[in-house]
């Protein structure tokens, strides 16, 4: 098992390469640090040594990925890629376009993404499979029917409209919380327990559906069907056998997203005002801050990449039927 | 006339759609597997009405994807193209593009929203000055509801009675004759078809018929009617759903099949590809590569002579875009797909009569992929058509001169503090977006059903 678990992770170096080579394609081979220059100093009218004095500042005046002047070791490291790509694998993301560092700024604004994030997966997760639980325990019904209807209803309209409408009534209406802004320790409370709810709510249809699923396939098999034979109630056998079968595909599920909570939520966070990576991200993308969307890019891919290897393992720890070749 | 025809570049792809469509459903008719599958398709009434649903949207859509420069009459009385490009719809619909007011007035309202200081009685002073292109019919203590109940009463009539005819039509090409049409049947739904056409002509009748008469679903910021906005922002929704997956179905298809069938390094390869391409958060990549697109557009100005073509060129890469971080997932099922299917008996026994690997892969193998690739496009239609409107909010949405029902919410978004709040953008893009949004669905449910035997059981 312990080979199984080193491969899981040597695999993901290829990819984190991969990742890394696609980045340094994408922000400096498609337009090159001139361009970018230009676009940021305004179109038209820049000369030539506003643009050098741009990219020297932020340290853009390197050769891309061969240095033919420097000598030694130099030829290699004193390029843009290896400043500001493969910097990236020991997390040194920095400075932001605009002089901030942003390996502290993703430090500060982990925290409140996790604080909405986290709440969100428990909340949503216990709602879901209630919800889920709930419909297959009347399948075949007319509450079946529409409970799907339902869900695939709410599964059509767009977050945003959750987010606004949830904005309106409950704090514009009733008055219950603050529409948006954030504070730290336990005053964050008011503030997250609307993003909280819709989050859940938005979530809700397609999560309620797909679980619905799970529930069903585990209800159509043998196990099953000897569980009511030899007299199980209805209630015991969804709880003890399918319950617990059917939290498999549900946990692994799970566990794939756990790293990406730090990534916390583009559109809920700056949509509320919380001070998290989801709201720095869009502020960057908004302003075109290039080198804070770039880390970003990379920090994503790295954290997709563990919940991978962490699904990996979590399956063979759930499922002991998996084998470890 | 001189009218012009132009062809931007989705115009170009949207009609290579249709004819892509079209060849291959003459072409899959001689298949009888085929034909009853869409046939169980339209036994349910959900899916007959959902089509129908569906393409009355895809008709709003083509309607809108012909451009042409309008001709106009110059002073010495030749007619000459115009500059500016506009569509068959907005020919429809040219009462309602030229109704602009001055700024937000609410549905069915006779005055703006916001205050002025207007002259009456030849005293200036502050009031809500009245519309200058609706609502001019009514005099200005008159109640507005009974009148445009009865409008809304005649429009919906006049849309019922020409969908009548639409329903006659129909009836003589199947000969089930118009009583035919509306029988409860045991095979296709031609009852549920006729009930949702009369719905849709009752709607959009009342609607047309009450929009010279009123701003119905309000006007905006500018003054634009709403009801005009929605509708033009039907093609970029479709636009988004649809040339997205015609833009990555042919590298997932062929990757896919490629992985599956040749394994070996290939297969490494691409399933090292997709990996990578899928480690990336869909919407970092997206941006990322908005981002660089923004950059590259306006560093050459040149290439992009309208703003019609800008946009357009904007809408075009963000559908490439899209296409290129969406293809993974197709590719991963149809290269399981193909894993499975190579392993048969009975393409063993094609190699053995000695095929070549491209008859087998074309004969054999595509064939039975093909219900994956059809529901899957489905699927991800209405994803795409949701995406789009959170793309728009995050600022890396199609471009904001262009109508959509992202730029809808998003522009009414920034007048949520306003008080008393401007609601009917945010609702009109709601109902448009949900109604297709759902169709879909439910539609992809119906083809599901029809096409993925081992669910049919359920």
């Amino acid at each position: 098992m312990f080979n199984y678990i080193l491969r899981r992770i040597l695999y993901a170096i290829p990819l984190l390469i991969g990742v890394n080579l696609l980045t340094f394609a994408l922000f400096f081979l498609v337009n090159t640090p001139d361009d970018v220059a230009r676009m940021h100093l305004g179109q038209k009218h820049v000369k030539q040594e506003q643009i050098n004095d741009w990219k020297q500042e932020r340290g853009y005046d390197k050769p891309l990925m061969f240095n033919a002047k420097a000598e030694g070791l130099d030829v290699v490291t004193d390029t843009i890629f290896f400043q500001k790509s493969l910097h990236l694998f020991i997390f040194e993301f920095g400075r932001s376009d605009s002089g901030r560092d942003i390996g502290w700024d993703i430090q500060q604004r982990m925290w409140p993404s996790l604080a909405l994030a986290v709440p969100s997966l428990i909340v949503g997760l216990l709602v879901n499979i209630t919800f889920a639980l709930l419909i297959a325990f009347f399948r075949g019904t007319y509450i079946d029917l529409w409970g799907v209807v339902f869900c695939v209803a709410l599964m059509s309209i767009s977050g945003l409209f959750y987010i606004v409408g949830g904005q309106w009534i409950i704090s514009k209406l009733l008055h219950l919380v603050p529409i948006s802004g954030y504070e730290s320790g336990l005053d964050a409370i008011k503030f997250l327990v609307l993003p909280v709810i819709i989050g859940v709510i938005g979530g809700v249809g397609s999560g309620t559906r797909w679980y619905r699923s799970i529930f069903l396939e585990e209800i159509n098999r043998d196990y099953v069907r000897t569980a009511r034979a030899k007299g199980l109630s209805e209630m015991r056998v969804l709880f003890r056998h399918v319950l617990k079968n059917g939290m498999i595909p549900i946990l692994t599920g799970v566990v794939v997203v756990l790293p990406m909570l730090f990534m916390g939520s583009l559109v809920t966070e700056s949509f509320f005002g919380i001070p998290g990576l989801g709201s720095y991200t869009i502020d960057a993308i908004q302003s075109q801050d290039f080198s804070i969307v770039r880390s970003m890019v990379f920090l994503g891919s790295v954290l997709y990449i563990i919940g991978l290897v962490l699904t990996d393992i979590s399956y063979t720890l759930v499922d002991p039927r998996v084998s470890f070749s | 006339m001189m009218d012009v025809i132009v062809i931007l570049w989705t115009d170009a792809l949207v009609f290579l759609l249709v004819f892509a469509v079209i060849v291959l459903a003459l072409k899959l008719r001689q298949s009888r597997q085929f034909v009853e599958q869409w046939h169980s398709v339209f036994k349910t009434k959900v899916g007959a009405s959902t089509a129908i649903i569906l393409l009355a949207y895809i008709v709003v859509g083509l309607m809108d994807s012909a451009h042409y420069h309008p001709s106009q009459i110059s002073d010495s009385g030749v007619s000459t193209p115009s500059a500016q490009v506009i569509s068959v719809l907005d020919y429809t619909l040219s009462g309602l593009k030229n109704s602009t007011e001055k700024s937000y007035s609410a549905p069915f309202a006779q005055t703006l929203y916001v205050k002025e200081n207007i002259q009456i009685n030849n005293v200036l002073q502050r009031g809500y000055p009245p519309l200058e292109k609706r609502a001019l019919h009514l005099s200005a203590d008159e109640p507005v509801l009974f009148d445009a109940l009865a409008k809304g009463v005649i429009g919906a009539l006049l849309g019922m009675a020409v969908m009548l005819v639409l329903i006659f039509a129909i009836g003589k090409v199947n000969s089930k004759g118009l009583s035919g049409m509306f029988l409860p049947s045991s095979h296709i739904q031609w009852r549920s078809i006729s009930i949702t056409l009369l719905s849709i002509g009752a709607f959009m009748g009342s609607m047309l018929y009450l929009s010279s008469y009123y701003h119905v679903l309000g006007t905006d910021k500018v003054g634009q009617d709403v009801l005009y906005l929605s509708l033009k922002s039907i093609r970029t929704g479709l636009v988004i759903g649809t040339l997205t997956t015609l833009i990555m179905l042919p590298i997932a298809i062929m990757l896919g099949i490629m992985a599956g069938f040749y394994r070996t390094w290939i297969d490494d390869i691409i399933q090292y590809i997709y990996t990578t391409l899928n480690s990336i958060p869909g919407i970092l990549l997206i941006a990322a590569s908005v981002l660089m697109l923004q950059v590259f557009m306006d560093n050459n100005p040149d290439m992009f002579s309208t703003v019609e073509e800008r946009s357009d060129a904007r809408l075009f890469f963000l559908c490439l875009i899209l296409g290129m971080t969406s293809w993974t997932g197709l590719c991963r099922l149809l290269r399981g797909e193909t894993l499975k299917i190579r392993e048969l008996d009975f393409i063993q026994a094609a190699k053995a009569l000695g095929s070549s690997n491209m008859t087998i892969i074309r004969r054999h193998i595509l064939p039975n992929l093909m219900h994956i690739v059809l529901i899957s496009i489905v699927l991800d239609f209405s994803a795409l058509v949701l995406a789009e409107a959170v793309l728009a909010y995050v600022g890396i949405g199609v471009d904001p001169t262009m109508n959509s029902w992202g730029n809808m919410i998003n522009s009414a978004r920034l007048e949520m503090s306003r008080e008393p709040i401007v609601w009917w953008s945010l609702l009109a893009a709601f109902w448009f977006m949900f109604v297709l949004v759902l169709a879909a669905n439910l539609f992809s449910d119906a083809i599901r059903d029809a096409f993925d035997p081992k669910l049919r059981s359920r």
